[in-house]
């Protein structure tokens, strides 16, 4: 017999979690390193571009504010995904993947709220107004929360899985309604300035630095998911030694 | 699914049910808002649609988490789930029959408590009409979160907090009809048609879900 090989060649050979675990050991030093070169750039650029005429140096609030407030989105479709492949494809390494994702999305959210109010306290005059994207990101975190301690409710790692996959799908229903919250009610959050049919509206200036720190996020996200996953795979493998080791105390004449 | 539908109907009703706990939590919970903002009637008047809807869906949500928890600790949930007939077909039937027998006592009772709150007729037709289109939904909703939280030792809060969330846009629709039905320029149809469909659309979701829960979290 020879040993199992760990290349990876299809998709599918990512469900073997001892292979996923040797990928993440390769890549995750470069996804860090990456994020880190682009948190330099984006920062610098945030910092060295001028100030917005009317907002003053406010404006940089929104380099980290817009960011955040797309990878929560991104996060839960993420997750949406997962369950997808949780329930659809009964994929091993989906529920991982779901769970780990999870705490990170209720970080961006909540990065998203506070940079958002800390913006509106001298923008809007007030810290939190009920508006209909504000108060739609707010039940996207209460969702996340939800979601978690669903997830530390049960004890089997895979039920819960099972049962929080449906849950988030049931949950996907606000995302849509987040994303287009600013165009169907008229609201005091601006409306969508970057992604547009007829392009961005957004002055170049601005433009840059906000994608560079789009994309420095984007880069976080999947370095934090990634080591989470690994961390969770890992938690679970140490349960069941765990479990194994109380099972052959319990019967001595069976460990030996 | 008739028997099924009547026999739901009479446990929830019968002596152990708690159906009509429901609504004695509705009114209470009605009867407490004005010692908390104080017995100002106009004060009363203008917020009452949101109490009466509020109080209603906190009502929806207490009996929730006995939807599917009691037949699984009695055993008739695993025979319901190795039925010929379609398990979602089975939710939808006991969630008609948890309506039946909660929400349509939370409607009936809005009328009274609307009065407490010096509503006028107008304000009072429009909430008794929008819980009569919005509970069904909280219902479905609740449906998946009592799925989900089936095997749950102590699943009734958590209930709570998955569903909320959820149950938001039933309860802005809801609030927002009631208010286009008492201030003139707003049209009251527009609120409470999407209102409808909300309705519609849950019940879609909410027993194909709670059906998927169901299945996923039997031994």
């Amino acid at each position: 017999m020879s040993e199992p090989s760990l290349a990876i060649r299809k998709f599918s050979d990512l469900a073997n979690p001892t292979r996923f675990l040797a990928l993440v050991a390769i890549v995750w030093p470069y996804l860090a390193g990456l994020t880190l070169c682009l948190f330099a750039a984006g920062l610098y650029l945030s910092f060295t571009t001028t100030g917005d005429y009317q907002q003053g140096e406010t404006v940089r609030i929104m380099y980290v504010h817009v960011p955040a407030a797309w990878l929560s989105m991104m996060c839960y479709t993420v997750m949406a995904l997962s369950a997808l492949g949780t329930l659809v494809w009964r994929h091993p390494l989906a529920d991982v993947s779901a769970k780990a994702a999870a705490p990170i999305g209720a970080c961006f959210t909540l990065v998203a709220l506070i940079t958002g109010s800390l913006w509106g306290k001298p923008m809007w005059g007030t810290w939190w107004v009920w508006d209909a994207r504000l108060t739609s990101v707010f039940v996207l975190f209460l969702m996340y929360l939800g979601l978690i301690a669903l997830n530390r409710a049960m004890d089997d790692p895979t039920r819960a899985a099972k049962v929080s996959a449906v849950l988030i799908l049931v949950g996907f229903v606000n995302i849509p309604i987040i994303k287009f919250s600013v165009e169907w009610w008229n609201t005091l959050h601006q409306p969508a300035s970057v992604v547009r049919l007829d392009g961005p509206t957004i002055d170049p200036e601005f433009l840059w630095p906000l994608l560079v720190m789009a994309v420095a996020f984007t880069f976080l996200f999947f370095t934090l998911h990634v080591l989470a996953m690994r961390n969770e795979i890992l938690r679970r493998r140490i349960a069941v030694l765990r479990r194994h080791a109380a099972r052959s105390a319990g019967r001595p004449g069976d460990a030996a | 699914m008739i028997p099924l539908l009547l026999r739901d109907i009479k446990l929830s009703v019968r002596a152990g049910g708690g159906a009509l706990i429901g609504v004695l939590f509705f009114m209470t919970v009605v009867a407490v808002i004005p010692f908390g903002v104080g017995p100002d009637l106009n004060l009363l008047s203008r917020i009452g649609p949101a109490i009466l809807w509020i109080g209603a869906l906190l009502a929806a949500l207490l009996g929730l988490d006995r939807l599917f928890q009691a037949e699984r600790e009695d055993g008739s949930l695993d025979l319901l789930l190795m039925q010929e007939t379609p398990l979602v077909l089975t939710v939808f039937v006991k969630c008609l029959a948890h309506w039946i027998a909660t929400g349509l006592p939370l409607v009936m009772a809005s009328p009274l408590l609307g009065l407490f709150m010096n509503m006028d007729e107008i304000a009072i037709g429009a909430t008794t009409l929008t819980l009569l289109a919005g509970t069904p939904a909280l219902t479905f909703i609740g449906a998946a979160g009592a799925g989900i939280a089936v095997a749950l030792p102590r699943g009734g809060l958590l209930v709570s907090i998955l569903v909320l969330p959820l149950a938001i846009p039933v309860l802005i629709f809801g609030v927002s009809a009631v208010h286009a039905a008492i201030e003139d320029p707003a049209p009251f149809l527009p609120p409470f048609l999407v209102l409808v469909a909300l309705n519609l659309f849950f019940a879609v979701i909410g027993p194909v879900a709670a059906a998927a829960a169901l299945r996923l979290s039997s031994d």
